[in-house]
């Protein structure tokens, strides 16, 4: 019994796995051959940023159990600082692939700092103070670097808050130009790299879900008053979880960045944590494959909806609604059951079956010896 | 009712004038309540709550519905901080301490209504109580590095021992919340002692459980003690398991200790008769 437990457990994480390696591998092809529409492949990058971006957010609030709703915030932070250090960087590293990979880890190292300072007076709260700061850190960041600029020239980089009073040295650029944002971006971030960053993240969350740490997360999500009464920290883990889901909230926002020619701050606003927040819970809580799928979903959706013209968000919101009722009726959920067990009793005879006949010619083997 | 045979223990005094049983008298108690007291507002839950536990003790916390003895657990695991009085745990003042602390000094309880995690498995929620004794951080656990193998393996297999004291390594799979009453009864008691503490508080650990079920809980408890050599706080409305098991009884009425001594004193104890049953006579 606990073998087959565990066995389920990791079995659907390597599906998990495999699920993303196979999709990037038939896109990868799709795309060689020319076969892929050119709106889908403006698509991919976004569609990796976004999927992280819901693995992240499944961190915090399937794992965790905590309600985040600034999540954008981070994206944000992550997209900005990632941006700056690879168009401040652009020179003295010459690779692409080099600068987006500091680019990601400058974005989450920043993101996972916001989310840490964040976390040091909510996450000692019980309730629901996490979703109401989270919710003003988005606006705040929003704000902030809608009044911050930053330049370089000879000397390094420089920063100015509300007005740009700066003057730069010969050679100097705006970076990031306030409420422009930052203008021609060299678009490095591919959807290979995309792919990677969906790896890790799988790896880091499925890895620490099922570790001393991992378990010790979820034992403060099932049960608080529990887990201090075995000895586990609440703070510590609730940070743990929450600074992680930062980081790689930033590092989907680096990446989100590197394939765009402009961000400007207002396009991680509310709208967008609630957007990454209607993945996961389409997806189901705790469950990254479902957030996998939602995400990439629902990225596509509205371009795929573009024919609709006009109508196209309502086409959006009534598929939306038909995906939630359906998941939640439990006569499509035990037809889905009943289905997957199906093709798993086939998968099963199948593979019995095969295993006879290689025993059979086996014995044969043996008999003429 | 099934009562064990068990020879009675005679309580001597420590120096504080607690009574604790006589084998244990050579150590000094393992917990020592003074004084003990708390307010919730203008309503004093528990006052003057004094005792003493030997270190291989089996005690009773007894009496009548809303007496303070929860109350007195939560004050014990300071899920409340006392407004009064003091707590010695083995000698150390336990004052400063939160719940996390208090656990890592040695006292583990269990909850009157059940408190598991119930999304996780029967060994999770083993190896969760087990968590201040697996040494690996959370860098190892991402990057799988030979520590988290090790501790694992060694957590597992503590785990399946502490399961086995039950017989439920069958059900160390299965998820905690879908386990029988009984089965998460004990699997709270299982958890609790992955913790190692040196006193137990067992919060109605028969509550629910029918007789059969109350006896071998009966035995499970004495062979826990006697395995582990720890102390056990217990408190039980089931009055064969309380006069069957425990050597010291205390009797809460109202907050306040009312009687002490042996089951044998305690069933003779006027007070306790009369908070139970009442005085017979119109007040």
């Amino acid at each position: 019994m606990k073998r087959l437990n565990i066995s389920r457990n990791t079995r659907s994480n390597f599906a998990t796995y495999a699920m993303v390696i196979i999709v990037f591998l038939v896109l990868q092809i799709l795309g060689q051959g020319g076969m892929l529409s050119s709106t889908l492949k403006g698509q991919l990058v976004p569609i990796c940023a976004y999927v992280v971006m819901a693995l992240s957010l499944n961190l915090t609030v399937g794992v965790l159990g905590e309600l985040s709703l600034g999540h954008a915030g981070f994206m944000s932070v992550g997209a900005f600082a990632g941006t700056v250090a690879a168009v401040s960087l652009q020179a003295s590293i010459p690779s692409a692939g080099v600068r987006l990979l500091v680019a990601l880890i400058v974005g989450a190292a920043c993101a996972a700092l916001a989310g840490f300072l964040i976390g040091i007076p909510v996450l000692r709260l019980n309730g629901d103070y996490l979703a109401i700061v989270t919710l003003a850190f988005g606006e705040i960041i929003k704000s902030i670097v809608n009044n911050l600029y930053i330049g370089m020239d000879g000397g390094g980089l420089h920063a100015r808050f509300l007005n740009n009073t700066m003057t730069l040295g010969e050679g100097g650029r705006m970076i990031l130009n306030g409420p422009m944002g930052i203008p021609g971006i060299t678009k490095i971030s591919t959807f290979t790299a995309g792919f990677l960053l969906i790896l890790v993240a799988l790896f880091i969350i499925f890895n620490l879900v099922n570790s001393r740490s991992g378990r010790a997360i979820m034992a403060v999500r099932d049960n608080r008053i529990a887990a201090e009464s075995v000895g586990i920290s609440i703070t510590k883990y609730k940070m743990m979880a929450f600074v992680i889901s930062a980081a790689l909230a930033g590092a989907a926002g680096a990446l989100f960045a590197q394939g765009q020619t402009t961000v400007i701050a207002t396009k991680f606003d509310f709208n967008t944590s609630i957007l990454i927040l209607v993945f996961v819970v389409l997806g189901g809580l705790g469950r990254m494959w479902g957030s996998i799928i939602a995400a990439a979903a629902l990225t596509i959706l509205p371009e795929a909806l573009r024919q609709f013209s006009e109508y196209r968000m309502l086409v959006y919101a009534i598929v939306l609604i038909l995906v939630m009722l359906a998941t939640n009726n439990p006569q499509i959920r035990g037809f889905f059951t009943r289905l997957s067990k199906w093709i798993k009793d086939l998968l099963l005879l199948r593979f019995r079956a095969a295993r006879k006949l290689a025993g059979e010619t086996d014995q044969k083997g043996g008999g003429e010896q | 009712m099934s009562q064990t045979n068990r020879p009675a223990t005679k309580l001597v005094p420590v120096p504080s004038k607690n009574m604790i049983p006589e084998r244990d008298a050579d150590k000094s108690p393992i917990l020592e309540c003074q004084h003990l007291g708390i307010d919730f507002g203008g309503l004093t839950a528990v006052n003057e709550f004094t005792m003493a536990i030997g270190r291989t003790e089996i005690t009773g916390l007894i009496g009548p519905n809303g007496a303070g003895k929860t109350t007195v657990f939560n004050l014990l695991t300071k899920v409340y901080q006392p407004t009064r009085g003091t707590i010695l745990l083995d000698g150390v003042d336990t004052h400063n301490m939160n719940t996390v602390q208090v656990n890592k000094a040695g006292i583990a309880r269990t909850f009157q209504n059940i408190r598991l995690f119930s999304n996780l498995s029967v060994e999770d929620n083993v190896k969760l109580g087990l968590h201040n004794h697996i040494k690996y951080g959370a860098l190892s656990g991402v990057l799988r590095l030979p520590g988290y193998w090790r501790e694992e393996k060694i957590a597992h297999k503590r785990a399946m021992e502490l399961l086995s004291i039950f017989h439920m390594e069958d059900l160390a799979g299965a998820k905690a919340g879908s386990l029988p009453y009984g089965a998460q009864r004990r699997l709270e008691i299982v958890r609790a002692l992955a913790t190692n503490p040196s006193l137990l508080l067992l919060d109605e650990p028969a509550a629910g459980m029918n007789p059969s079920e109350t006896a071998e809980l009966m035995e499970n408890i004495v062979k826990i003690r006697d395995t582990f050599q720890i102390a056990v706080l217990l408190i039980e409305h089931d009055m064969s398991l309380v006069m069957g098991i425990c050597e010291g009884i205390c009797v809460l009425n109202f907050g306040q200790i009312i009687a002490k001594g042996t089951p044998e004193e305690i069933q003779n104890n006027p007070e306790v008769i009369k908070a139970y049953l009442g005085s017979g006579k119109e007040e």
